[in-house]
């Protein structure tokens, strides 16, 4: 038993936290600290700097232009990009399409694909959810006929995060509904600019506009389109869920929120103190921070299971639940630590006569929006239904 | 023992809440809430009329009410509706009058409205530490300091405003053109104001105003606690509905005993949320008030963030959006906290009692 990194995992670091104090930006970790929506211009201007670098597509093998990282220095990467507040790399290209495109692609998908991922060129968003299959993805309607050299599509799509960035977007529809649900489900890639389709903006509960709901009429698009073989795409979605998987834990994220928690409790006052030395609330900072702390091995242990089995196993739901709710808990004691502080709607007082300290008008929005962790990417209750099916063999 | 509410009581509740879900519905509501100046004055005139207001004050103060009871018969209702009048400026402004033996008929009609500056950004929730200062000039006193988060106050046309005063915390009314005053929306909709005040003209109302100001908390305090549970109803009842009709795995998702029993949960959160809260009005006005007052507030900042959070968890995606009514009554149940004083800020205080 050793906790401690490799040298060369050190080295690594040193190399990746050197890197982003010279080529970040301060306009970009101050966009984030401030906690609010970044501009599609300034994602992207992060996406081309890691580009440049070759630390764009994190989980790609150096064939397609990925650094091929072990699991260890991805996490490595992802703990000094929160330390440096850097945005967060838009998955649904690099994280999700990329890696199935590698696995289940073919040549000429790949080809013309990939590199404009990289590039920039195609900003992709995910057609998976329908209003009524959320957790229950594999009962998806929005259906796929095949016409000639072409399917036509119609069917709703909706969550579709960051979608009114988007150009592409890679579906999950039926093409058999014969069969069962799992074996009459195709995945394809669909031109957002193809007539028949209309994107409409969801608003959150606490005012952002991130998701979409994509609707198809009669949207024809070319069979060459299909990734992997007709109705194989429940294999390729639970394929691409697993990559979607890779950092579940955020437990970056969730330092960087225990960081802002604390340094708010400094500077906020409650009974003529510190919110940090009242002892109620320096305790709810101490048990959250306990639970991190084990998170941050709890992950490092699967990460190393998962680096020398090959693949992460079930297991990785702990982390999808545990880590949701740390962060939950974290975006709670920041909300609370504002007190009447928090009470503004953001953006609506501004200035000089802001309420919160700087960089935490937006920290009320963000618990709200936070609660999303704990739905999205298989609900919180569907991590307990797989750990029941595998770990307990229930 | 009788823990119905009397006639009288019923038939308030009654017609608000028929008035409210008829004049008030959830669209009309949002978009008050959410646009300048967050307030409606024809629903505030006839939420006067139905007697929303006179029911805040006592009948020798020239209202029909005043009591505890009377003050969570109006807030329950209005939380079930989630108005977002400033019906909570009204109740500390009521119970700071009757306090000075001023008049509040105005008030009471609808015709003025009130909105009360307590806390600071340095001392949110603690009266002692107010640092606002009043020094006597000419025949009468100026102020000086800042109020935060005056609920109601973007629409206020008169203040009052606690503030020391040779050594005791007073009690001041200042004209609303007096002070400088910037109205903005809240995260759960309706509006509140920063209050500066720059050598601001005032009247003397209660010179050692600490125990007035303390009751208008107390009555506060019952006043949110109400509108919780009015909250906590609907958004219960609209989650064990959804529970109900949607439909993953080919059945009902209620019919998960994970999510039964988590609903479960919530009830018995809410039933003791009522029950604290009963307990909290009956006691307002006496000797005991502020230590009841603390225990219901510090309960319902519990009751309340675990309704609101279960609640979007159970529906899924759904209660996360803007258009789903439930999203909006979890983000007042979780910001009713942040009003005069948090679950810890009442757990301390029930500590030191």
């Amino acid at each position: 038993m050793d906790l401690s990194f490799s040298d060369e995992e050190q080295a690594f670091r040193q190399e990746v936290r050197d890197f982003f104090a010279e080529n970040l930006p301060s306009e970009m970790s101050d966009a984030v600290r401030a906690g609010g929506e970044l501009s599609k211009d300034m994602m992207d201007r992060y996406h081309a700097i890691l580009n440049a670098k070759g630390w764009l597509a994190t989980t790609w093998e150096p064939e397609f232009g990925g650094p091929g990282w072990s699991p260890v220095q991805r996490h490595i990467f992802e703990e000094e990009a929160c330390r440096a507040y850097a945005p967060r790399i838009v998955p649904f290209g690099l994280a999700m399409l990329g890696p199935v495109l590698q696995q289940f692609g073919s040549k000429e998908q790949q080809d013309h694909y990939l590199p404009r991922i990289l590039s920039g060129e195609d900003w992709w968003c995910q057609g998976y959810s329908e209003p009524g299959a959320g957790s229950d993805l594999a009962s998806l309607k929005t259906r796929a006929v095949r016409d000639g050299d072409d399917y036509v599509i119609n069917g709703q799509k909706t969550w579709t995060t960051l979608g009114q960035h988007a150009n592409m977007i890679f579906c999950l529809v039926r093409t058999d509904p014969d069969v069962k649900q799992q074996q009459g489900i195709s995945f394809i890639l669909v031109d957002l600019d193809t007539p028949g389709i209309e994107m409409r903006p969801i608003r959150l509960i606490e005012g952002g506009h991130e998701v979409n709901e994509v609707f198809f009429t009669d949207v024809r698009v070319p069979a060459a389109n299909l990734v992997g073989e007709e109705n194989m795409g429940w294999t390729i979605a639970k394929f691409l869920l697993t990559h979607e998987r890779t950092n579940i834990a955020g437990v970056g994220f969730s330092m960087q929120s225990l960081e802002e928690v604390k340094a708010l409790a400094r500077v906020v006052k409650r009974n003529g103190k510190p919110l940090a030395e009242d002892p109620l609330f320096a305790a709810r900072i101490a048990q959250v921070e306990i639970d991190l702390e084990a998170m941050k091995i709890t992950n490092l242990r699967m990460l190393y299971k998962a680096q020398k089995q090959g693949a992460p196993g079930p297991e990785t739901s702990i982390l999808k639940i545990k880590g949701t709710v740390i962060g939950q808990e974290l975006k709670d004691l920041a909300r609370r630590a504002l007190g009447p502080a928090a009470a503004p709607f953001p953006g609506s007082i501004e200035g000089n006569l802001s309420l919160a300290p700087a960089d935490h008008a937006n920290d009320a929005a963000r618990y709200f929006n936070n609660r999303k962790t704990s739905i999205f990417g298989g609900s919180n209750e569907i991590q307990r239904n797989i750990l029941t099916k595998t770990m307990l063999e229930l | 023992m009788d823990f119905d509410l009397t006639e009288d009581r019923q038939m308030l509740s009654d017609s608000l809440t028929r008035y409210l879900k008829d004049k008030y519905p959830f669209e009309a509501r949002t978009k008050v809430a959410y646009a300048a100046p967050y307030h409606a004055p024809d629903r505030w005139a006839e939420l006067s009329e139905l007697g929303a207001l006179f029911a805040l004050a006592p009948e020798d103060a020239g209202g029909f009410g005043g009591s505890g009871f009377d003050i969570s018969v109006v807030f329950e209702a209005l939380g079930r509706a989630l108005c977002p009048e400033p019906v909570l400026a009204a109740v500390l402004a009521s119970r700071l009058l009757t306090a000075a033996g001023a008049d509040q008929e105005s008030l009471l009609s609808g015709a003025t409205k009130y909105a009360v500056g307590l806390g600071e950004l340095e001392a949110p929730y603690e009266l002692d530490l107010i640092a606002t200062e009043a020094t006597a000039r000419g025949e009468g006193h100026v102020l000086n300091g800042r109020k935060s988060a005056v609920y109601g106050g973007q629409v206020a046309e008169v203040f009052l405003i606690a503030a020391k005063f040779e050594g005791k915390l007073a009690m001041f009314e200042v004209a609303a053109s007096a002070a400088s005053v910037t109205g903005y929306a809240m995260m759960d909709g309706g509006g509140a104001a920063e209050v500066l005040l720059d050598d601001a003209p005032a009247t003397l109302l209660i010179a050692d105003a600490g125990a007035a100001l303390q009751d208008a908390v107390n009555a506060g305090i019952v006043a949110l606690c109400s509108e919780a549970v009015g909250a906590m109803d609907v958004l219960h009842a609209m989650t064990v509905e959804y529970l109900g009709t949607r439909k993953q795995f080919g059945r009902p998702i209620g019919s998960f005993q994970a999510l039964q029993h988590r609903a479960v949960d919530m009830l018995t959160e809410i039933e003791q949320a009522r029950s604290i809260t009963i307990k909290a009005a009956s006691e307002l006005g006496g000797g005991q008030a502020s230590r009841y007052a603390s225990m219901a507030k510090n309960l319902i900042g519990r009751a309340g963030r675990l309704v609101a959070e279960e609640a979007i968890q159970m529906h899924g995606g759904i209660a996360m959006t803007w258009e789903y009514p439930g999203s909006h009554y979890a983000k007042r149940l979780v910001m009713i906290d942040h009003q005069l004083g948090d679950t810890d800020f009442h757990l301390s205080r029930v500590m030191a009692a």
